[in-house]
Formats: structure tokens, C-alpha cells, sequence
């Protein structure tokens, strides 16, 4: 791989993980912690949940699996488009 | 069948079954030992992972935890799960493209230095002793409640089980086996979450049935709250302390979890740099199949022992409450002499104390289930010590013989040579292990929040660094994990062991406790390695190079 195309890889990695992990943040500090009290005058549609508990001991799991399965799909995209896909 | 007679035939099958995978899977190089030969399928390494990261404190005192704090116990359940995002993101790739058997080897080579690599070994045998002695104490306890053994004679025979697969099949064994204790453990803990589920929210999803409402509009939760504020306990959706301490304690137990020598090493065992980021997923949705369903547990099971024990005659008292009150994890007092079993939020009153880390164990019996499922939990019990021993016992054998053997003191040893140690130093650090299981330094969750706080204080900014600064050279990488480790292991020795009766929040730093501060420990050792690395000469140009080389796709 040329230079050109591995800077380009790493400023695209970094640009994901900048996402994914803001994400990452604002789902478990964020809403699970700080924002808690204030999300809990709500309820999760449909269910009996307080939303900000929700958040804490169920939400952010899920995002989180979520999150590394979208790392996994753009990397994968990343690596296909620059021709350095491993099979 | 009796619970006893039940939990004797489940325990010895799936003992069996460990003892069987492990034979099957020996190791026959040292590749094969350390990191079963690179050629583990992604999804069955997050399986492996998954049970290899859920110890005895996951699978036996989280949903206690959770129950007594409710909100507050959320940082266990974000902790222990978000740290994932960090090692599949932030680590995984990294080093599974740098490809050696080790953290402390890559420790090591990323700086260049012998002395980096050596620090980084006592940081992993510190780490890993520590968590290890709190899973044998684990396998002790579930031995000696339900098999009715003493505590040390459950440690022994833990101590025998692991030795055998541990010793004879390496990481190769490990996994397998690894595998198969997944199967067991997730299973026990299901099982009794979904008879709960239906008895209570006449669902089997437990996830679901947390939140459900009932005719009269009502979740679980509510119900759970509602009691409690009867009873004058703080509401379980609104519990919790300071904010900034459940932000550190959170952040620690993610970095910590990311940080963790046994779990990092699983990464090596798959065979591409994509492999590691797609088993990272694996192993977190395994694990939060358990972590998702450990509130459900902890409202499930507090609701029937509030409905079934509070206020109640104490002649009426189901078998199971004099079970436990016999191993002294039940504790009745009866202040005002009226025969009622008063249990209440006011200390002064209350007459009722039971151990946040029976919940689980004794869950089965509370919700009034089968005695085969009593049985299940403890073979899930155990089999969530026994994963997590032998991939820490693992990585102390690894550590010593490629680590400080082959890396440091004896580089030209052959291959056999490096096998026969890897054995050796796997048998003495099972028997170490054994030691601090049978004189255990603390409770299990303090200990386990001990390894988690060094974790964070010392691989954490370390492996970071060495990932995402160029810049970043030996004697800053050095002198950051010395700064981080002494402070945070001061600190925690301080409030723990030295002044235990001064841990309480008015006397924290900054209202952080013992548990939270590792965040504070990897912020010391980022700052101080980025003051020593910039008024040091930057790594030389091959390192430089390599880190260009982690960096790339292939």
C-alpha cells in the first residue's frame, strides 16, 4: 500500500473512531449518568421503563454491541475501497 | 432429588466435560500454548472471551450489587460492557496486527526497551494475582454452600481442575474449554431469570419483562419501588451516589476492562487484524446477554424476598431462609421481640440482613423453583471462576516464561524448554493462586475493583499511547506506569486496608472512592508521560516505523 493510501486509511480509521466513541460517550456518561435524573420524568415508549434508567442498565449495552458492529461494517468498506481487504 | 444430590451430578458433569475439551485440545508447541496457534474462529474467541471476562464477581455478586444500589449499580453494568467499545475501537486490531503472544511484549518492542517490558510483566503478574485470588475464593464459596465442603476444600479442588487444563492444554485447552463453560454459565443464568420472568411478569424475556406493564399500568420496577419506599429503602430507579463519582467508577471499570492482560490476550489467538474487531462484537453481544439480564435478576429476586420475608412471622420462614441463616449470609435480630421479621431501610429498626453476594446463588430458591435449577446456578457459579482463573493463570505463565525467561534472562532456551517452564510456571502460579484463596486479602468485588483500578492506572494510557502518539518513547511510557500504579495502588491501599474506617465519602479526594480512582491514576500516568517524553529524545526512527506498520491495514 502507498503512502498516499495508508495516511488516508489512518485519517478515515480516526474519523470513525472520533464518531463511534462520542457516540459511545454521550449513550453511558451521558445519558445513563448525567442526564439520568432528568430523562426519568420519561417513559420508554410501549414500556414501563424510566427512560434515564433504561439508559444505564439496558440502552447503552445494546448501543454498545451496536457501535462495534458498525466499526467492524466501515472498516471493512475502509479496506475493500483501498484494495487491502484481507480474504 | 435434593438440591445437594442435583448440584453434585451437575457440577461433576460439567467438570467432566472441562476435563475431556482439555485433553482433547492439548498444546503441542509453545504457539499453540500461549496463543493457541492463532487459529481461532472469531465468534468462538468471543465466546471463549466472554467467558474467560465474566468471573465470579459477574456471574455471582453483580446482580446483588445492582439490587442493593439500583441506579447506582448501573457503573457495573455500563463499566463492564463499554469497555469493549475501547478494546475492539482502541486496541484489538492494534495488536493483533503487531502479532506477538503478549501485552508486556508489546510493551517491550513498541518502546524499545528491556526495563518497559519488564515493568509491564509486574504489572500484568499484580494485575492477574489479584484477580485470580478473588475467582478461587469464588470457587471455595459456591463449593462450601452447596456442596457442603469447608471454603478451603472447595479452593483445593478448584485449584485441581484448573491445574489439569490449565497446565496440560495451554491457551489451546483454555479456549475450548472456555467455550463450553460459556454454555454452562449463560445457561444457569438464564434459566433461572426466565422461571422468574414468568412467575412474575408472565414473560420469558427477562429483559422484556423488567419494563412490561400489567393490568394496572405497572412495570416490575414499579412494583420493586413502590416497596421499597413502603419499607424505607431509596427507590430503586432513582438510587445512587455523587455523579462524579459514578462517572469515575464507570470510566475506571471501562479502561480497567480494556486494560485487563487475560482479555487483551484472547485478541491474539484469531487469525486476521479483522478477526480481532469482529470477535470484540461477538464477545460483547455473549456478555450482554448475561449483563442485560442481571437487573432482571436484581428486581426479580429483591421483589419475592420483600413479598415473601418483610413483615412476615418468623416461625413461617421458608427452608431457604434457614438455610442461609445458617451459613451466616442471613442475619435475623429480633429487636422488638414481636416474632415479625421487620425488614427495613432504618438501620435502627431493621432486623434483617442479607448478603448482597447470595442473590444469585440462592435466587432459585426465593422465587420458589425447581431444585434442578439451584443446582444449575451452581455449576454456572463455577464455571465463571473457573473461565476467568485459567485465562489469568495463563497469562502469569506466559508472562514469566516468554516474557521474563525467553525476553529477558535466558534468550536462547529452545522451544521445549520455553514449553516446559510455560507448564512449570503455570503449576506454581496455580498453587500462588490457590494460596490467596485459602488467605484471602479482602472480600472478592473489593479485590476484583482492585485489579481493575491498576489496569486502568497502567496498560490502559500505556498500550494507548504506544498505539496513537509517534511521539511517545520508552522513558516517558516507563515513568507514566510507575506514576499511575503508585498512585492509585497508594490510594486504594490507603482507604481499603490502611485507614478502612476512613472510606467513607466525606474523606475521599474529591469524593472519588477506592474504586473510581483508577481514572484518575491513567489521567497521572498520560500527564506524567507526556512531560517526560517531551523533554526526552523522541524514539528512534525503527520505532517510528513500526508504529506506522500497527497502523497500516496489513
Amino acid at each position: 500500500m502507498n503512502e498516499q493510501d495508508s495516511k488516508l486509511y489512518w485519517r478515515a480509521n480516526l474519523r470513525y473512531l472520533v464518531a463511534l466513541l462520542s457516540i459511545w460517550g454521550a449513550v453511558s456518561f451521558g445519558c445513563g449518568v448525567i442526564l439520568a435524573p432528568w430523562l426519568n420524568q420519561w417513559r420508554l415508549p410501549g414500556t414501563g421503563f424510566k427512560l434515564g434508567l433504561w439508559f444505564a442498565q439496558q440502552g447503552s449495552i445494546y448501543v454498545f454491541v451496536a457501535l462495534i458492529a458498525v466499526y467492524v461494517v466501515l472498516m471493512a468498506r475502509l479496506e475493500r475501497r483501498l484494495g487491502c481487504y484481507e480474504e | 432429588m435434593s438440591v445437594q444430590s442435583w448440584t453434585f451430578v451437575l457440577v461433576g458433569v460439567s467438570f467432566a466435560l472441562y476435563v475431556g475439551l482439555a485433553w482433547w485440545a492439548k498444546a503441542r508447541s509453545t504457539r499453540d500454548f500461549y496463543v493457541a496457534d492463532g487459529a481461532v474462529h472469531p465468534v468462538v474467541n468471543g465466546m471463549a472471551t466472554a467467558a474467560d471476562w465474566m468471573s465470579a464477581a459477574s456471574f455471582l455478586s453483580m446482580a446483588g450489587m445492582v439490587a442493593a444500589l439500583g441506579h447506582g449499580g448501573s457503573v457495573y453494568l455500563m463499566g463492564w460492557t463499554g469497555g469493549y467499545v475501547l478494546l475492539a475501537l482502541l486496541f484489538a486490531p492494534y495488536l493483533r496486527r503487531f502479532g506477538r503472544f503478549t501485552v508486556p511484549a508489546f510493551v517491550g518492542d513498541r518502546y524499545g526497551s528491556q526495563a518497559a517490558r519488564v515493568v509491564a510483566v509486574l504489572c500484568a503478574l499484580f494485575v492477574s494475582f489479584t484477580y485470580v485470588a478473588g475467582q478461587m475464593r469464588g470457587v471455595g464459596i459456591v463449593f462450601s454452600r452447596f456442596l457442603e465442603v469447608s471454603i478451603d476444600a472447595g479452593v483445593w479442588i478448584g485449584m485441581a481442575i484448573v491445574l489439569f487444563y490449565a497446565v496440560l492444554g495451554g491457551m489451546k485447552g483454555i479456549t475450548y474449554t472456555q467455550v463450553a463453560q460459556y454454555c454452562v454459565l449463560i445457561f444457569a443464568y438464564l434459566v433461572p431469570a426466565i422461571f422468574l420472568s414468568l412467575r412474575i411478569a408472565g414473560t420469558p424475556v427477562p429483559q422484556w419483562g423488567l419494563g412490561a406493564l400489567d393490568e394496572a399500568g405497572r412495570s416490575a420496577i414499579d412494583r420493586l419501588d413502590g416497596l421499597q419506599r413502603e419499607l424505607g429503602f431509596a427507590s430503586y430507579s432513582e438510587g445512587g451516589g455523587g455523579m462524579l463519582d459514578m462517572l469515575c467508577v464507570t470510566a475506571a471499570l471501562m479502561a480497567g476492562t480494556a486494560g485487563l492482560p487475560h482479555v487483551i490476550v484472547r485478541f491474539y489467538t484469531v487469525p486476521k487484524v479483522r478477526d480481532a474487531r469482529s470477535s470484540a462484537g461477538w464477545a460483547l453481544l455473549f456478555i450482554a446477554l448475561l449483563y442485560t439480564t442481571a437487573p432482571a435478576i436484581a428486581v426479580f429476586a429483591r421483589t419475592s424476598l420483600l413479598e415473601s420475608v418483610a413483615g412476615r412471622p418468623y416461625e413461617q420462614m421458608p427452608p431457604w431462609f434457614k438455610k442461609w441463616e445458617g451459613t451466616g449470609l442471613i442475619r435475623f435480630d429480633d429487636k422488638n421481640g414481636d416474632g415479625l421479621v421487620q425488614h427495613l431501610g432504618d438501620a435502627q429498626h431493621n432486623e434483617l440482613v442479607v448478603d448482597r453476594d447470595i442473590l444469585v446463588l440462592a435466587s432459585p430458591e426465593i422465587g420458589g423453583l425447581p431444585d434442578w435449577v439451584a443446582g444449575l446456578v451452581a455449576a454456572g457459579g463455577l464455571a465463571a471462576a473457573l473461565s476467568t482463573a485459567a485465562g489469568l493463570l495463563l497469562v502469569v505463565s506466559t508472562s514469566i516464561s516468554h516474557d521474563l525467561l525467553k525476553g529477558a534472562l535466558w534468550p536462547s532456551i529452545t522451544e521445549r524448554g520455553e514449553l516446559v517452564f510455560a507448564r512449570i510456571s503455570a503449576a506454581v502460579a496455580v498453587l500462588v493462586a490457590g494460596y490467596l484463596g485459602l488467605h484471602p486479602p479482602g472480600f472478592v468485588a473489593q479485590v476484583v475493583a482492585f485489579a481493575f483500578g491498576l489496569a486502568a492506572s497502567s496498560f490502559f494510557p500505556t498500550i494507548l499511547l504506544g498505539v496513537f502518539s509517534r511521539r511517545m518513547n520508552a522513558a516517558g511510557a516507563i515513568c507514566g506506569m510507575l506514576a499511575g500504579l503508585a498512585f492509585t495502588s497508594s490510594y486504594i491501599v490507603r482507604f481499603k486496608f490502611v485507614h478502612p474506617e476512613l472510606n467513607t465519602a466525606e474523606h475521599w479526594w474529591w469524593g472519588i472512592s477506592p474504586e473510581g480512582i483508577g481514572v484518575i491514576g491513567a489521567l497521572v500516568n498520560f500527564g506524567v508521560a507526556a512531560l517526560v517524553a517531551r523533554f526526552t529524545p523522541p524514539p528512534p526512527e525503527h520505532l517510528a516505523k513500526l508504529v506506522d506498520a500497527i497502523r497500516s491495514p496489513r
